[in-house]
């Protein structure tokens, strides 16, 4: 039997706030433990929490560029659940009243376009880090906190079950991410943690109507993990059913090192947040006035930074799309433009030579070595025949790695372009010369020796024969001996 | 109820708890009598809207004051039994 997945997607995302949600402790990563703390966020007693302004603009922002109806009126839950990462055995969150409801984003996957509604979007505190003392979860005799993290503002984003494919999950959380990133509410960075992700996943045969039962897969903590754990999980699913067993309904976690989901806790016993009202923190109201004031302040958000793409530019969908998913990458590029490059060159500079460098060195966009006006210029060298295409990717490398301009590293070591047709006349009779076997292969109709002679006057001219004109000069003479 | 507040009573406790928890639910009870369908749920004892503090960071507690309470601690950290 043939079965489709149906997966809807739990995203937590950090928000760029100076100070916690309901307290004015830093919310900076990487210090020392237990030193971003104070009595509001370690829960003790007799404190009062008070509503970072800022993370409800983010909230509202954020709601606005996924096309959600913002409420009017909302508040703050409790959901109690004890765990020690969790001072106050309780999670400030908010329950049946959240900021942000009935958005949607659209995804395009393998050329099919789908709307993903979301369901809702509400703003909560993050917990604290357990350290575990041992190797693993499991053998330690005890565990250390940190509760640095605890109250970090987060945004609990909850798609529908709209999604219909391992594929269509990355690129819904891709398309999340750069909205993000476009709005400057999250670094979204997965590694990090400020941007996580929970599948719920069932899989039906394909036609039925009615849902099977779903999976909870927590622990994904990378964007190629959300592919293979949803691959496995539906997979696994499947087989199951095929076989004439039964999905338990469950919370799996994503083990990366063995690319397995695996039974965190079937019992779902006690499992039950009575959540209530949070008395300490008053509700709050949002004016029309107050939306439509953020509303202006939205910046351009990826979908329509595409349709121009390609309506400006001239882009196919595909570099457009790549172009837009990061937003630092589309600054990058119509910086470049602006500056002067030719947008269709930039687009495949960006998306070869220069994506390749950035992985290699594991860099990210902003942290490029290369500066956007340089490229440009690096450009318009080829474009004016100063330096061949295949110069550049040696000047390219160059700039990388000394941070030069393309004219400096080109006068250094002397790399333009020959375009001079006497001095390459002279060098293609010399190389013909001596290469009589070329010559015969040419005229036996072997259209390659062309190619070899080519390379012999690019081996002289360390690559700076003008490929074009030596290809001209080289196909004349060749028939005129 | 026991197990959900993780609180431990003894046979005579539990049947105080008992008698305690009995009284508050005849209360709910009386409480379900009245027609409730016309008023609007309070989601807030005080009248009051959209308290909220500016972006601004404060000085926190220094790692030594922050575990002043601590049972347990360990290099700057609070200490607790190994749970799961
Ligand atoms: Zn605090």
């Amino acid at each position: 039997m043939k079965y489709e997945a149906v997966i809807g997607l739990e995203v937590h995302t950090e928000l760029r706030t100076a100070t916690k949600i309901f307290c004015s402790c830093k919310t900076s990563f990487g210090a020392e433990p237990n030193t971003n703390v104070c009595p509001v966020c370690l829960g003790l007693p007799g404190v009062l929490p008070v509503l970072n302004k800022k993370v409800l603009e983010f909230a509202v922002r954020t709601g606005l560029a996924l096309n959600c109806e913002i409420s009017r009126f909302s508040k703050f839950d409790r959901k109690n659940y004890y765990y020690p990462d969790l001072p106050k055995n309780f999670q400030t969150s908010q329950y049946d009243l959240p900021i942000c409801e009935h958005g949607h984003l659209d995804i395009e996957v393998d050329g099919k376009k789908s709307t993903i509604r979301i369901t809702r979007a509400h703003m909560e505190e993050d917990a604290g880090k357990l350290v575990h003392h041992g190797t693993s979860i499991t053998d330690s005799d005890y565990s250390l906190v940190d509760y640095n993290r605890t109250g970090t503002p987060l945004l609990e984003i909850v798609s529908e079950p709209d999604i219909r494919s391992a594929k269509e999950a990355v690129a819904y959380m891709e398309k999340l991410r750069a909205i993000l990133q476009y709005c400057g509410v999250s670094d979204c960075k997965m590694e990090e943690g400020s941007l996580r992700c929970d599948a719920n996943i069932s899989v039906r045969p394909v036609g039925q109507k009615e849902l099977g039962t779903k999976t909870e897969i927590k622990n994904i903590n990378s964007f190629r993990g959300v592919e293979r754990a949803i691959e496995y999980e539906a997979m696994r699913q499947a087989q199951l059913l095929e076989d004439g067993g039964t999905v338990v309904q469950e919370t799996r976690t994503w083990d990366e090192k063995e690319g397995v989901t695996k039974s965190m806790r079937k019992k779902e016993e006690a499992n039950d947040y009575r959540y209530f009202p949070e008395p300490d923190l008053v509700p709050f109201t949002v004016s029309d006035e107050y939306i439509e004031e953020i509303r202006r302040t939205l910046p351009e958000l990826p979908d329509a930074r595409k349709a121009r793409y390609m309506a400006e530019y001239g882009l196919d969908a595909y570099n457009a799309d790549y172009l837009t998913n990061d937003k630092d990458r589309a600054d990058y590029f119509e910086a470049m433009v602006a500056a002067g490059a030719d947008p269709k060159d930039a687009a495949n500079w960006l998306m070869g030579d220069f994506a390749k460098l950035l992985s290699r060195d594991g860099l990210e966009m902003k942290d490029a070595p290369v500066k956007a006006a340089d490229m440009a210029d690096l450009l318009k060298l080829i474009t004016k025949g100063t330096i061949s295409g295949k110069i550049a990717k040696q000047v390219f490398s160059e700039m990388w790695t000394s941070g030069k301009t393309p004219e400096t590293i080109v006068k250094e070591k002397g790399l333009v372009q020959i375009s001079d047709t006497g001095a390459l006349e002279e060098l293609a009779d010399r190389i013909i010369a001596a290469n009589p076997q070329s010559v015969a292969d040419f005229k036996a109709g072997k259209k390659k020796a062309v190619g070899f002679l080519m390379g012999q006057i690019m081996k002289e001219t360390k690559g700076k024969a003008n490929p074009q004109i030596v290809n001209g000069i080289l196909t004349k003479k060749l028939s005129e001996q | 109820m026991a197990l959900l507040s993780r609180l431990a009573f003894g046979p005579e406790e539990l049947e105080e708890m008992k008698a305690s928890m009995n009284s508050i639910l005849t209360y709910m009870d009386e409480l379900n009598q009245y027609d409730t369908e016309k008023v609007e749920p309070m989601v807030h004892a005080v009248e009051q809207y959209n308290v909220m503090r500016d972006d601004v960071p404060h000085t926190s507690f220094t790692n030594e004051e922050a575990l002043l309470n601590a049972p347990e601690k360990e290099n700057g950290y609070f200490k607790v039994p190994k749970i799961i």
